[in-house]
This record gives C-alpha cells, structure tokens and sequence, in this order.
C-alpha cells in the first residue's frame, strides 16, 4: 500500500496537511485560519473513526500495521512503525475528538497570533496521535519529545501573567524525565537489536536490570502522570495555560504517562511491575487523597480542576497496577473519563473566565440564577468528576478499585486491600471539593462578580450556541459510558485480558 | 449474569417503564417547562404533565404487582441491558419484580403520585413567596428524576444496580434541599440552604462508602453482585466476610436512613420545599436503608452479632432523635427528629430479624408521616398567606413585582421581606396557635397523622409499631424498652406540637389570619389521611390478617407471623395516652402565650437547651471532623503543596541540583538565585556555550571554509594512520 | 593504457587548487569557480576508478555531481547577482553580517 494512504499515517499527520494550507493563509484572515484548523482536525477525527470502523475488537493485537524499515546503520534497527489496538484506540478518538472541542473553544479566547496558535495546536496533534500509534521505542520517543515543543510554546506565548515560568517548568521537568527513559531505551534496542516493541517484549531480561528499566521509564511516565510527589509542574502548567492548552493538557497529554506505564512498562517489564506493584499503589493511593486533600482548600477554580486531575489520576494509576483485566480496563476507561469530564471542566472555566476575567472561587456564587444552562452542564460534568452512577466516572472508578480490592486479597500483586479501601474514601473527598467548588460558583447568594461584570458592560450572558456544541459531545460521552460502557469495555477488552495473562504467566514464574 | 426473561407472562415487560415514565415527564418538563410556563396554564401544565409521569409509574407498578399476585410471588427479572461487564465482573440492568420491591414500588409511585399533586398547588405559592416563578418546572423535573432512581433503586436485581438508585436519589435530595439554594430557612439571602445541600451530599457519600467496601468484599469473597447468587454464596462464605460485608453496609444505611452516627444531614435537609420533606425526607428515599437490610435478610440472619448491632443503633437513634424531636420549635423540625426516631424503629425492627414488622412500619409511615409533613406545609404556608394579608392590609406593598404584573391571583402575595425590621419565620410554632379554626381541614388531616404516629388504636402507626415492640418483647429487652421510652417520647412531642399549633390563641398576627389551603392540596392530604386510618388493616396481627406477612413470604424466606400481645400493645397504647395527657398538662391546659418561654423549659432548664441545640452534635461532628479537615487540606495545600513541593523542593533540589550540574561542568560565573533559577541555569549553559562558539563564528566564509578543511584534513588523517 | 595514479595525481593537483582557491581568493565569483573545480577533480577521480574497478557506479555518480553541481550554480550564481545588489561588491568578506 502507498505510504501516505495507510489509515495511521494518514490519521497522524493528516493536521500536517491543515498547516500547510494555514501558511498559506495571512495572519489576517483570522476566522479562515480557525476554519481551516478546525475543519483539518473535524477530517482527522473523521479518520480517527474510519480506524475504528475497520478496527477488529475481537483481535488482541496490533492492526493496521504500518511498518518499514526507517534508521538502519551500525546495527540499529529503527523503524517506522504504527500500529493500533485495544490499548491505544479509545485514546486516538479521544485525542482527535478532543482536539477539535479545544479548537473551537478559542473561537473567542485566542485573538492574538492567531496563525501560529492553530499551527502549533495541530503539530501538537500530530505529536500526541504519534505517541499513541508508534510502536517503535525510538519513534515513540521523537514523538514524545516532540508533543512539549508545542504545549511550550502554547502555555509560554498564550498563557497567563507566569506564563514563562510555567512554560518552561512544565519542559524541564518533562525533559528531565525522559533523559531517562532515553537512555532505557537505548540499552533496550542496542540489547535487544532492535527498537520494535512487538520484537522487545518477547526478550528475557534479569530482574535487577528490569528493575532499572522500569524505574527510568517510570521516571519519565511518572512525571507526566503526574504521581505524587512530582506533580509540582501541573498546577502552574494548568493555571497559566489558555483553556485549550489545558483541555488538551489535561485530556491528552496526561494519559501520555499512564498510557506509557500501560504500553511500555507493564509489557516489557512484567517481573518488575508485579514487583513495584504495591510500591506504585502506594504513590497513587497517596495521589488520591492528597490530590482530593488540596483541591478543596484551592481558591482558584482552574487550580482546584488540576489538583483533582492529581488525584484523578491516581486511580488510574492504581488500576493500572492492579495488574487484573477489571482494574486496567478500568484504568483505561478511566483515562477517557478523566479526559471527557476534567477536559470539560477546563472548557467550563475557561468559558466562565472569557466573561469575568477572574477564577477567585470567593467572588463567585448564586451565578444558577442567571446562566441556568451553564450551571446544568457545570453540575453534570461536576458530577461525573465525582463519580456518581449512572455517569461514566463512576464505571471507571468502581471499576479500578474493585480491581485494586481484588489485587490485594486472594495473593493478588498489591498484597493487601488497603490501598483499595483508602483510595475509595477519595471519592468522598471527590464530593466534597467537588460541591464545594459547584456551590461556591452556582448555589448562594449572588456573588460581587456579577456586578463587577455588569459595571464593565453587557453583564453575564448564559452560554451561547457555539459553547453549547462544544459540550455537546462530551456530555453524550458522559452519560453513554456511564448507562452503557459495553462498547467500550468491549473495543479494550481482547487487548487488556492478553496482556493480563501475560502477566499472571510471569508471575507463576 | 444473564438470566432469560424469567416470568414473561404478564406485565413484566412494562418494569423498565418505571424508570422510564418519570424520565420521559422529566424530559417534557426539561424541554417545554420555560415555554410552558410563559403559557397562562403553564403551571397546572408543568404539574400535571410530572403527576402524569409519577401516576404512570404507579400505574405499572400496580400492573406489575397484580402479574407477581398471579404468579404466586414468583420473582419475575426483566433484562435490559448489559452494564459493565469485564472478566468475573457481569454487571447489568435487571429489573427484579418480587413481593418486596413491589411494595416499595407501590409505595414509592403511589404516595409520590399523591405528593406531586400536592406541590402542585403548594410550589405555585412558594415561587411566590419567593419571589421567582420561573424556578417552578425545575421543581418537578427533580421530583421525576427522584422517582425515576427511587425505582432504580428498589428494581434493581443487583447491589451495584441498586447503589446506582441509591446514590442517584442521593443526587436528587442535594438538589431539593438546595432548591432555594441562595435563600435560608427563613427566606433570606444566605449560604445556609446550600450548605444544607452538600451536607446531606457528603454525608450520604460517607455512608456511601461504606456500601462500596461491602460491595468490593462481596464480589471478591462471594463472587457476584446479583442478590440471589450473593445469598446463595454467602451460605458456604467464613461468617467473619459475612459480618464484615453487613456491617459496612450498616454504615450505608445509617448514611441514608439517618441513623446514628450519620443522621445529622435529616434536619438540615428541611430547606428543600415541604413536599420534598415528606416525599425524600419521610417517605420514600430515607426508608431506601431499611429497604436495603430486609433485601440482604439472608445476609443478616447468617450473622447474629450483626443483626445485634443493628438492631441497637436502631433503638439508640429512636430514643435519641425522639429526645430532641421534644426541644424543637420549628414545625418541620420536630417532624425530622420524629422521621429519625421512626427511623430508627424500622432499623432496629428490621435488625431484629422481624422483616415485616419494618417493612408494615415502612409503609404506614410513609403514610402518616408524609401526610405530617403535607400538612405541615399547608400550616406554613397558611401562616405564610396571613402575614401577606396582614403586609396588604397595613399598607406594606412590595413594590418589586415585575413578573406577575396584571395576574390577579397573584397579587395576594407580594413580597413584603424586606419591610419587615426582621425576618417572620412562618415555620415557627411559636408563631402560631389556634390554627383549627381557621384551617379546619388540616387541622383535622393533621390530628389523624399525629395519633397514627403517636400509636393510637386504631390508626395505622399503632399496629406496626406495636408489631415492632412485640417482637423487640420477645428477644430483646433492652431494645424494648428504648423502644418503649421512644414511643412515648413521640407521643409527647406530637401532643405538644398539636396543642402549640392548633389550640390556644394565635400568638402572631399571621396566624390569626391564616388561610386554608386549596383543593389540589387538601385532597391529597385527604387520601393520605384516609391511608393513616386504614393502612394498619395491612397486617393486623390476628390470625388470617397477616396479609403482608404473606406477600413477603414470597421474598423472604422465613417469616414470624405474630400473634396479638395484649400486654405489650396495652402498655405501649396506656404510655402513649400518657404522654398526651402529659404534654396536655403543659401545653394544653394553659396554652402558651405569646413571647412565653416554653414550659417545658422551665421545668428542664439546661437539658431543655441541650435539646433545643439537639445535644449539640452538629457542633462537635464540626470541631472533630469539619474543622481539623479544611485545617488539613489548607495545611497540605499551603504548607506542604505549595511552599514545600512547589516552591521549596523545586527551588532547592530540583533547580539547585540542576544550577550545581552547570556550575560544576560548565560556569563559575553563574551565580544568580532568583525565582527563575531554572531558566538561568539553563541560560547559562547556553551562554557560556554561546560565548565560546562566537569565536568561532566570525562571519568570514572563508575561515569556515578552512575549518572544514582541517576538519576533512583531521578525518583523513585519522582514517590513514589508523 | 595509463596508470591510474596519473588520473589521482592529477584530481589531486585540481582539487588542491581548488582548495586554496577557495581559502585565498576573495572574489565570490572566483571561489566559485575553484568549487567547481574540486567537484571536477572529484569527478575525475571517480571515473578513473571506476575504469579501475570495471563498474559503472562511479560514473553514475559523475552524473549525480554533474547535476547537483548544474543545480548549485544555478542558485550560487542567483545568489551572487543579488548579494551585488544589494551590497555593490562580491567580496566575501564584507559579507560577515552573521558574526556570533
């Protein structure tokens, strides 16, 4: 087949095609750049979905395989090689149904550079698409590096008044990380004669260097979680962020870690895994109620929304290291819950803040009176980030710590059940900043920022239809996987349960 | 866990109508409520379009209970849907129709049915008085998505399924309660509604987590979450899992059905608008816990201590809440201490194995206790009529009425809070005082609820209860006794609270001037009070009257049917006169005047006041629990998050360590410490990089030229001399 | 038949020239032209070896030079006439506006 008209390739570079239109168009014609990033990335989803109609859940691995030989001297064996499976497909569609929701969502909020926003918006794209389909440890680490040079310079150009700081925190530490995992994967591909994941997982690797390998690919995931305790970069990330550079840091670039820990660590390093299994859970668990801990006492929306991503991102941690089909595939799951839910809790603030100009919680109150839609998509999408039932946080949360529960009794790899009992009293640390932030905002009495809004003009207005169809799709999401989640428990499920037979194989060892 | 439709004969397919019936008055009200309400009928429109949906749902369950009748109390299971389903996990929507839920489906849509005509005419006032009429369809939209996850909630042919309900209701009862959410109790602008709102949220989420721990044991222990293959797992199951599973789940119901030590969310709940208190806060929603002990039966009779210690936080709530219901003034409060402590009866009913005796108390109480409540809210809002008639009459007339310009019913109400120095608590008994004899119909309705609850023969609270003590008679004597003392404390209460509001003389203008409220709301109280009478007729504990015995054999496996004790209901029947003959002595004989201190605090003193401060519970949960959290999360946010990993660590180690790597390698002269020492650091390295290359760079093509020669030259060599 | 040490030598002697064309003359025009005469010399090698070695891969690479060198000039040469333009001279060294 051509090379440009395999679906991944074509599925990741595609944005690429929109660049090379928008340098054609003047800096100017502001509203033609959006069209034209937005209709590259509605046609990239298109093909996000094409994938997924050819894309065969009863097969546990590799699809639609695009594979040829790329760096081939002195022995190295460097492929370009994309491939998609229940792993990674539910992350491509959210990545590229995410991406349009974050375009259109600065319709309004980008005004200034224009060009160069949606250039980078779309190489940041075809980077996080990348990361996702590449199958080849060297590919995927370009990819990688390549996904921070866009959010630098996103939240460094478009951000807010420490914008520089955060900017370039957000790239050291990252960077800091992967120096690590670059390393890791040297030695696996100079030890292993080759790059390619499929060919590497097979090989035999004693326990203490395993263990090496995993703690510098952790440390890289790790950082991108972010776990505790390195999670320092994202408040400031987040908070200096504009809304889109958020919605997509928040729903995409996060799962990079734990997507890594799912691809990379687990699969190639099963021995270790089972071995820092607990120590993993730990962290996480220390995640959720430290995450939930600190959110409540935030003062500023867009802060409390990332520390809750802290501890959000703890349960998917644990479900990961759980190490059982129901804990990853609700770790998976998680993942697109956190990315739908946060995501359109970032795109909620951002809308909030595009007409009052202030995130300080304390300002706010009584605002149901007067933007009733807002306030109703607000609380369900709050209520999501809770997990409550019958929305799809809670499939992904029940799932994970039963998984969790499960992996610690019955001789399971995390040893004991309390990891699983203490992360669930985060979900009632969740209610409590999670109404604490809804009923400073919504409930009460009507707070000054009403009139502060109103002496600087028209007033608050409710949401228009424009910011209505941004949340459209998510909220369908939302209520489709809390009523219903089959379709996608089902797409993940063949993927997840060989790997946990590999894995269960490793551990009677 | 995929049963076949089991049972198709009949109207089974019709269950997930329950769910959907209120869903689809939902919608309606969601898509049309604001075009409705612009619409002169908009209101009537709104109401009955919910009391529709809610009567359809009784509808089917009167359906579905006549097809489980014909079958014998065969358990029908009507599959939907899968839900989650991954590995051992099998996780799906089945509904389940046997004698048990069906009791609570009938109930459930029936009285709810009942309530939603009520709040038809109660809301159209309330907005009123409130000053903000569009809020009127969203009222009705929560009270069908109540019952929509009530149903989910007994339907569910699973504990996950049921969580979903139980949560879900949960949601609905946060929303209630905040319905005036910028408002307080007393109608002012306050935090207080809301407050209320995410309290009862998050206490509920306690409990709630207590249910999920029992969950995870169950799956991982029993292997299922479908009640029969629990029940038959946790037969063979170490009793040390099974006492684990019931009591966590003990820590759900207490959440939920307001037992000790999570109650505290039930009197506050009293912000959301009175029919939600009789509907979520009395009814329906706070039996959900009870509902949940008589499903896992078969769980609770395997472990003896269990059901012991349920039994006693029954008991210990019931006599706990009924103390307090006696030091309340609010007419609404008293009723949540008393809905606590009846609560409690059920629970510790329910604990000591006689399933139905909780379960009869379950019903007639939803019968009683929502007619209180009912009435109680056209008490208020009769008082709230008389002090707007009062405000007219003086010439105080609200000015602010833009919305109901040119409707001429609505001038009755103008708003009229802010003329008043300080604010009326139309709520307040203290207020009121011999309202009978201007609002003869709820006085009447309300007489009837107050002796079914105060156990009276022949209303319907003094068969149940008295079910309830002759079995606590039989194996328990301490809990007996709680109990006993528990009902004559109810008895008492209710008496006071009679005398104070329906005898004397008014004590507040507005209660001299009350009105009684119209026929959509009197009628509803009407049937409610016909069920008070009635409902004991259910289960008389004669031999061939145990009619909901026998519909409950079905479900539960053993059933104690108990034969009438003349002792124990003559004791509790002599005490519960008593009591009334007692607060007749202090309240009734020489009513209480206006501004009078309470009698009954003149002969406490300080206990009266601990009462009144309902022991002061609220207060210590907030110095033991409340307070050290918000410390511990400022802490850790302030102190160790931001100045220690944020600033501190990321300063210190990450930046220093980075600056020392420059330092050391590549430059002396770096030596700023600023906030941005990163950036420096990594400014330094390239500066110092920088300011070495630029020799090098001198802009003469011919010199890079030369360069690459000594380059090639140097290769070459290399490559030669190798 | 000549030995192919003569052809060395004499690629040798032309891309020295070259070199020191490129090194010493000033002119850009001239160093120009002194690139082009080590590709030739380059070029020269090639086919000698190849005659050598009896494979026509070196003198398929000739005509790879040949036409890079074709394309080279052709910008080179565009480059030149603008430079000219704009600054009125073609010595290299007033061209230094990129010294670090």
């Amino acid at each position: 087949m051509n090379f440009f008209l395999q679906p991944l390739t074509l599925l990741t570079f595609f944005p690429l095609v929109g660049i090379l239109v928008m340098l054609f168009i003047p800096r100017e014609q502001k509203d033609a750049l959006r069209w034209t990033a937005l209709i590259t990335s509605l046609v990239t989803f298109g093909f996000s979905l094409l994938v997924l109609s050819v894309f065969n859940s009863f097969d546990p691995d590799l699809q639609l395989v695009a594979q040829y030989d790329w760096i081939t001297v002195a022995g190295w064996n460097i492929q370009y090689f994309l491939g998609v499976d229940g792993l990674s497909i539910l992350l491509v569609l959210l990545t590229a149904l995410l991406t349009p929701i974050s375009i259109l969502s600065t319709w309004t909020a980008v005004e200034e550079r224009v060009k160069d926003f949606m250039i980078f918006f779309l190489l940041l794209e075809v980077g996080m698409m990348g990361v996702f389909l590449a199958q080849d440890l060297f590919l995927f680490y370009i990819f990688w590096e390549f996904t921070l040079v866009p959010m630098y310079f996103i939240i460094g150009i478009w951000g807010g008044p420490r914008r520089v700081y955060a900017a370039i925190k957000f790239f050291l530490y990252t960077m800091a990380g992967s120096i690590l995992m670059l390393l890791a994967i040297l030695w696996l591909g100079i030890a292993g004669g080759t790059f390619s994941l499929p060919d590497l997982i097979g090989i035999n690797i004693d326990p203490a260097t395993q263990m090496w390998l995993f703690l510098a690919f952790a440390a890289a995931f790790a950082i991108k979680v972010p776990m505790w305790p390195l999670h320092s970069w994202l408040p400031d990330a987040h908070v200096e962020a504009p809304t889109a550079g958020s919605v997509i840091l928040a729903g995409v670039l996060l799962k990079l870690g734990t997507y890594g820990f799912l691809r990379f660590n687990i699969p190639l390093f099963p021995e270790a895994s089972v071995q820092a299994a607990p120590w993993m859970a730990l962290l996480a668990t220390i995640g959720i109620i430290y995450g939930a801990a600190v959110s409540y006492a935030q003062k500023d929306m867009k802060k409390l929304v990332a520390y809750s991503s802290v501890s959000h991102l703890g349960f998917v941690m644990l479900g990961l290291f759980a190490l059982n089909s129901q804990g990853m595939q609700g770790a998976i799951l998680q993942m697109i819950n956190h990315g739908l839910s946060t995501g359109a809790l970032f795109l909620l603030v951002g809308m909030i803040y595009e007409q009052t100009h202030t995130r300080e919680l304390k300002v706010y109150g009584g605002l149901w009176k007067i933007m009733p839609v807002f306030a109703t998509i607000m609380l369900i999408t709050s209520l999501s980030s809770m997990g409550l039932p019958g929305l799809n946080g809670f499939v992904g949360e029940f799932t994970i710590l039963l998984g969790a529960w499960g992996a610690g009794t019955n001789g399971g790899p995390l040893g004991s059940v309390w990891y699983a009992a203490i992360s669930a009293l985060g979900i009632i640390m969740a209610a409590v900043y999670i109404l604490f932030m809804f009923q400073s905002m919504f409930l009460g009495p009507q707070g000054e920022v009403v009139d502060q809004v109103k002496s600087h003009g028209r007033g608050l207005r409710d949401l228009n239809w424009r910011e209505i169809a941004t949340m459209v799709p998510l909220l369908i999401l939302i209520f489709w996987i809390g009523l219903y989640p089959k379709p996608f428990f089902d797409l993940m499920a063949p993927a997840v349960d060989q790997l946990v037979a590999n894995l269960s194989s490793v551990a009677m060892r | 866990m995929h049963f076949a439709q089991e049972a198709s004969t009949g109207f089974f397919f019709l269950a997930p109508w329950l769910v959907f019936a209120p869903l689809v008055g939902l919608l309606i009200n969601l898509i049309f409520g604001q075009w409705f309400m612009k619409q002169p009928w908009g209101e009537n429109a709104v109401g009955i379009v919910a009391s529709l949906a809610s009567g359809a749902a009784f509808v089917v369950s009167i359906l579905l209970t006549s097809s489980l009748s014909a079958n014998h109390g065969e358990v029908a299971r009507w599959y939907l849907a899968d839900w989650i389903q991954i590995g051992e996990l099998r996780l799906d929507w089945t509904f389940r129709i046997d004698s048990l839920s069906s009791i609570m489906m009938l109930v459930i849509s029936g009285v709810g049915t009942l309530i939603h005509i009520y709040a038809i005419g109660y809301m159209r006032e309330d907005v009123r008085f409130k000053n903000d009429v569009g809020r009127f369809p969203r009222f009705f939209i929560y009270l069908n998505l109540f019952i929509a996850m009530m149903m989910i909630l007994v339907a569910g042919d699973s504990y996950m399924m049921l969580f979903v309900g139980w949560e879900g209701v949960g949601l609905c009862s946060f929303l209630l309660i905040g319905f005036w959410y910028e408002l307080d109790l007393l109608g002012r602008t306050s935090w207080s509604n809301s407050n209320a709102a995410v309290k009862a949220f998050v206490v509920n989420r306690i409990g709630d987590f207590g249910f999920l721990i029992a969950g995870f044991i169950m799956f991982w222990a029993l292997g299922s979450f479908q009640f029969d293959e629990v029940f038959e797992a946790a037969e063979g199951a170490a009793p040390g899992v099974i006492l684990a599973i019931t009591l966590l789940m003990l820590v759900g119901v207490a959440g939920k059905s307001a037992q000790i030590p999570l109650y505290v969310w039930l009197p506050d709940a009293m912000a959301g608008p009175t029919p939600v208190s009789a509907l979520i806060h009395a009814a329906t929603m706070v039996t959900a816990g009870v509902y949940l002990i008589t499903r896992s039966a078969e769980l609770y009779t395997l472990v003896p201590q269990a059901q012991y210690i349920v039994a006693l936080t029954g008991a210990i709530t019931a006599l706990f809440a009924a103390t307090i219901a006696v030091g309340q003034y609010d007419i609404k409060k008293v009723l949540a201490y008393s809905t606590i402590s009846q609560l409690g009866f059920m629970v510790a009913a329910v604990g000591m194995g006689a399933f139905v005796a909780g379960m009869f108390h379950l019903v007639t109480h939803a019968f009683f206790k929502a007619l209180l409540f009912l009435s109680a809210g056209s008490v208020i809002l009769g008082v709230e009529r008389g002090h707007h008639h009062l405000a007219h009459a003086s010439g105080h007339h609200g000015s602010k009425h833009g919305k109901n310009k040119g409707k001429k019913k609505e001038q009755r109400h103008e708003p009229v809070h802010e003329e008043e120095g300080e604010h009326f608590d139309a709520g307040d008994m203290r207020n009121m005082g011999g309202m009978r004899k201007t609002m003869p119909i709820t006085y009447w309705v309300y007489l009837i609820g107050a002796l079914a609850l105060a156990g009276i023969v022949p209303f319907a609270g003094f068969w149940s209860k008295d079910e309830i003590l002759l079995d606590a008679s039989l194996h328990y004597p301490l809990i007996y006794w709680m109990l006993t003392v528990a009902a004559f404390l109810t008895a008492f209460y209710m008496g006071r609270q009679i005398w104070m509001v329906f005898f004397g003389e008014p004590r507040h203008e507005a209660a001299a001037h009350a009105e009684e409220s119209p026929g959509v709301m009197t009628i509803p109280l009407m049937v409610l009070a016909a069920l008070s009478v009635l409902g004991g007729a259910l289960n008389l504990p004669f031999e061939g009257f145990h009619n909901l015995g026998h519909w409950l054999e079905y479900t539960l496996r053993e059933v104690e049917s108990l034969s009438f004790n003349a002792p124990v209901a003559g004791i509790a029947t002599v005490l519960a006169v008593v009591a009334i003959y007692a607060s007749w002595l202090i309240y009734g004989r020489s009513p209480l005047r206006a501004g009078e201190v309470d009698p009954l605090k003149k002969r406490l003193g300080s206990v009266f006041t601990a009462l009144q401060n309902k022991w002061y519970i609220d207060e210590l949960y907030h110095a033991v629990v409340v307070t050290p959290y918000m410390k511990i999360s400022q802490f850790l946010a302030d102190v160790i998050d931001w100045r220690f990993w944020h600033d501190w660590f990321h300063e210190n180690v990450i930046v220093g360590t980075y600056n020392w790597i420059s330092h050391i390698g590549l430059n002396r002269y770096a030596d700023q410490r600023g906030i941005d020492a990163a950036a420096n650091g990594l400014a330094t390295v390239t500066q110092w990089l920088s300011v070495t290359l630029r020799q090098i760079q001198n802009g003469f093509v011919r010199s890079y030229a030369l360069s690459v020669l000594l380059g090639v030259v140097l290769i070459v060599g290399y490559l030669i001399l190798r | 038949m000549i030995p192919v040490n003569y052809y060395i030598i004499l690629s040798a002697i032309l891309f020295t020239i070259g070199v020191v064309g490129v090194l010493i003359r000033r002119n850009a025009l001239i160093i120009f032209m002194s690139i082009e005469l080590m590709l030739n010399a380059a070029n020269l090698a090639f086919v000698a070896f190849s005659s050598v070695i009896r494979s026509f891969s070196g003198q398929i690479f000739v005509f790879f030079v040949i036409a890079v060198a074709a394309a080279e000039v052709a910008v080179g040469l565009a480059l030149i006439v603008e430079i000219f333009k704009s600054k009125r001279s073609i010595d290299v060294d007033q061209l230094s506006s990129m010294k670090g």
